[in-house]
């Protein structure tokens, strides 16, 4: 019987893993370096993000006040990430309206609160380094994780200019991203290949800080949630053991 | 004894001569006889009905603060329901809390609702006298389904979304009515913040009052017949002659009252490492798509419903279109759910406990188990080939468990039921 039960009770909680996160075109996605306790990569992505990618997108959930969750203080966010017109209780609004943008790229950008909980941060972490050349899209620049997408490489400047290589194995096609020319966070090694460290730090970095937007309360969520349970597995389920056996040692 | 001491007393008796206070108390708790031989399965009632507190509790801190309203925040792709549920996750104190209390109490109503199922189901708890216990139970299903439908469109998502057009669309495919059926349904001719008006209304109002409704009753039928126990004996055939108390009975409080607290107890250790660690459950409890702000132009590649749907999501997409019309999956949707319902007329066999019960009822009821996790696994999966054949298989499986039950179970050799309870 305790098998049966074991059995049933895996099946029904436990996370069978089946990713549902949305898949990349069967591009097998890398691991983004997460770490949402690591203050001053959830800063440098913050500026990143406020550089690079609001101006395109918004971030309506977020709050500018929220960024001292990330250890920034008022002051240091009114004078480094803010446009002057914003105060700082307000959300990360886009100045562009979403008509415009759907003109401007074919579809609106969208918001990218929660864009790392939806995709899922694996996914942001491959497709902001997926960007290659290809002049047949009206903004020269295809993805490898997003086929036609309607994004221009915005850190192509600190990327560089990567390329799509096609080889045929066979019946199987072989695509392979190379860097044909590098940019300010990329350079050409001794031994003819490119060193992209210091770039995949940098959108590292930035998809860390979207992680930490998608949730802002999620390190607390796993603080408190140690607390409440050691507190219930170790105190509160022995003494309900223990009252229970007390009533019930006179019932055979 | 002084005076003081009487206080209490008096306004007892003071309320009892007005209300049924202590004879309800006692009917119901404290001299409600129930079998001593209960196990680990008869945690989940109890269980049940705490979760459905937790839902109404949060439900209502919920309301507090999200808005039923699919229009857009102007300049945005997003609407103001979509934003009201991220403002209560990140600027409403303790929010986050809260929405996933409730998130994760939907899922976790499922499972040990399931469970409790399948508890009637391996003792025979349906058995005479309990059908209508039984009929109560599966209303408060069919509620707590429909229930978990229409809060699922309120986060207003793409999965909330797309979810709730599919589910809509089936009932346009009923003949005849169909179309102006889900048309009612919507209050519009697509999903739309009518839409997600009337299913906050039902959400939060009509079917939450129907439920408890149903609850009570049947908990109140429940007490009248007495509860059933892992023999299946009737406890009542032994009485002790002067106090005409069940030999085998004992007190609900404090027995079993102290016994489901640590039933409550260990089910919250389970409860909270989801919401605190995993509210997400890897994408069975919140999935991802939801957390794209709903778009009605952008069909999301795969819609799959919530886990605790896809047994019967599975069964719906099983059935293959007849004369033109899809109208038969639904069919057979909604008679896998309704089935369950007769099993009280179905089910032939003289004993109610599978522990005295033959080898064809375990045969059949493993073979039950198996298609019904089974099409729970194929329906979040996209469709293929191989995953629709197998679905039909399973869904055959599924209702031939109860077709044939009549025949199998009468068949069946048993085993002779001991007088008394056993205790092991």
């Amino acid at each position: 019987m305790k098998k049966i039960i074991n059995h049933l009770l895996f099946a029904l909680l436990a996370a069978v893993s089946i990713n549902s996160h949305a898949a990349g075109g069967g591009v097998a996605l890398d691991k983004a370096p997460i770490d949402l306790r690591n203050a001053e990569s959830l800063q440098r992505g913050a500026q990143t993000f406020v550089n690079y990618c609001l101006s395109c997108h918004g971030a309506v959930a977020m709050r500018y006040n929220r960024l001292e969750g990330i250890g920034l203080t008022q002051e240091q966010i009114e004078k480094n990430l803010m446009f002057t017109t914003d105060k700082i209780g307000n959300p990360m609004k886009v100045a562009m309206d979403a008509k415009e943008g759907k003109a401007w790229f074919g579809a609106t950008p969208p918001d990218l609160s929660l864009i790392a909980r939806s995709r899922g941060s694996d996914w942001l972490y491959t497709y902001l380094r997926g960007f290659y050349r290809d002049d047949t899209r009206p903004t020269g620049w295809n993805n490898t994780v997003f086929d036609k997408v309607g994004m221009p490489n915005v850190l192509w400047q600190l990327q560089g200019q990567q390329i799509l290589e096609v080889k045929k194995e066979g019946e199987h096609e072989v695509h392979t991203l190379k860097l044909a020319q590098p940019g300010l966070l990329t350079r050409g090694t001794e031994s003819g290949g490119y060193d992209n460290k210091e770039f995949d730090q940098r959108v590292g970095d930035l998809v860390n800080f979207m992680t930490y937007m998608s949730e802002p309360a999620q390190v607390k969520r796993e603080q408190i949630g140690y607390a409440v349970v050691l507190f219930l597995l170790f105190i509160l389920v022995p003494l309900t053991y223990l009252l229970k056996k007390e009533y019930w040692k006179d019932i055979h | 004894m002084s005076k003081l001491d009487q206080v209490p007393e008096k306004v007892l008796g003071w309320v009892d001569e007005r209300f049924p206070l202590t004879s309800t108390w006692k009917a119901h708790i404290s001299e409600y006889y129930a079998p001593k031989n209960f196990n680990f399965w008869y945690f989940f009632g109890s269980l049940a009905m705490m979760v459905l507190v937790i839902q109404i509790v949060t439900g209502i801190f919920l309301t507090m603060n999200y808005k039923p309203d699919g229009n857009l925040i102007p300049g945005t792709n997003i609407s103001v329901a979509f934003a009201s549920v991220e403002y209560i996750m990140r600027d409403v104190a303790g929010g986050w809390v809260i929405r996933y209390m409730h998130s994760t109490g939907a899922s976790m109503f499922f499972v040990v609702v399931y469970l409790h199922m399948f508890r009637g189901l391996i003792y025979g708890s349906y058995q005479k006298p309990r059908e209508l216990i039984w009929i109560f139970g599966m209303m408060i299903f069919l509620c707590l389904m429909a229930e978990a439908f229409l809060g699922y469109l309120l986060p207003w998502g793409q999965m909330s979304f797309w979810g709730a057009q599919v589910i809509v669309n089936l009932f346009a495919s009923i003949p005849v009515i169909g179309p102006d059926l889900s048309e009612l349904i919507r209050g519009d001719f697509v999903v739309s913040d009518a839409t997600l008006n009337r299913f906050f209304a039902l959400h939060v109002i009509a079917v939450p009052l129907v439920l408890l409704a149903l609850v009570v009753a049947h908990l109140v039928a429940l007490h009248e017949v007495g509860s059933n126990n892992p023999d299946g004996v009737d406890i009542k055939k032994n009485k002790d002659p002067k106090t005409g108390i069940p030999l085998d009975g004992i007190p609900f409080h404090p027995y079993y009252t102290v016994k489901d607290i640590f039933g409550v107890s260990v089910f919250l250790v389970v409860f909270t490492a989801i919401l605190f660690f995993a509210p997400e459950m890897n994408g069975y409890f919140l999935e991802a798509p939801n957390f794209d702000p709903a778009d009605a132009l952008k069909t999301p590649a795969h819609i799959a419903p919530v886990w605790y749907f896809t047994p019967f999501y599975a069964i719906l997409r099983a059935v293959p279109s007849f004369f033109g019309s899809q109208v038969w999956g639904v069919l057979a949707m909604g008679a896998a759910t309704m089935i369950i319902a007769a099993l009280p007329w179905l089910d032939r066999s003289p004993v109610k406990s599978i522990r005295y019960r033959g080898p064809i009822y375990k045969f059949a009821l493993t073979l039950f188990v198996i298609s019904f996790l089974g099409l729970g696994y194929l329906g979040t999966q996209a469709p293929t080939t191989i995953g629709t054949i197998l679905s039909q298989v399973l869904s055959v499986i599924y209702f031939l468990f109860f077709i044939a039950m009549p025949w199998y179970t009468k068949i069946d050799k048993t085993k002779p039921v001991p007088d008394r309870v056993t205790m092991r």
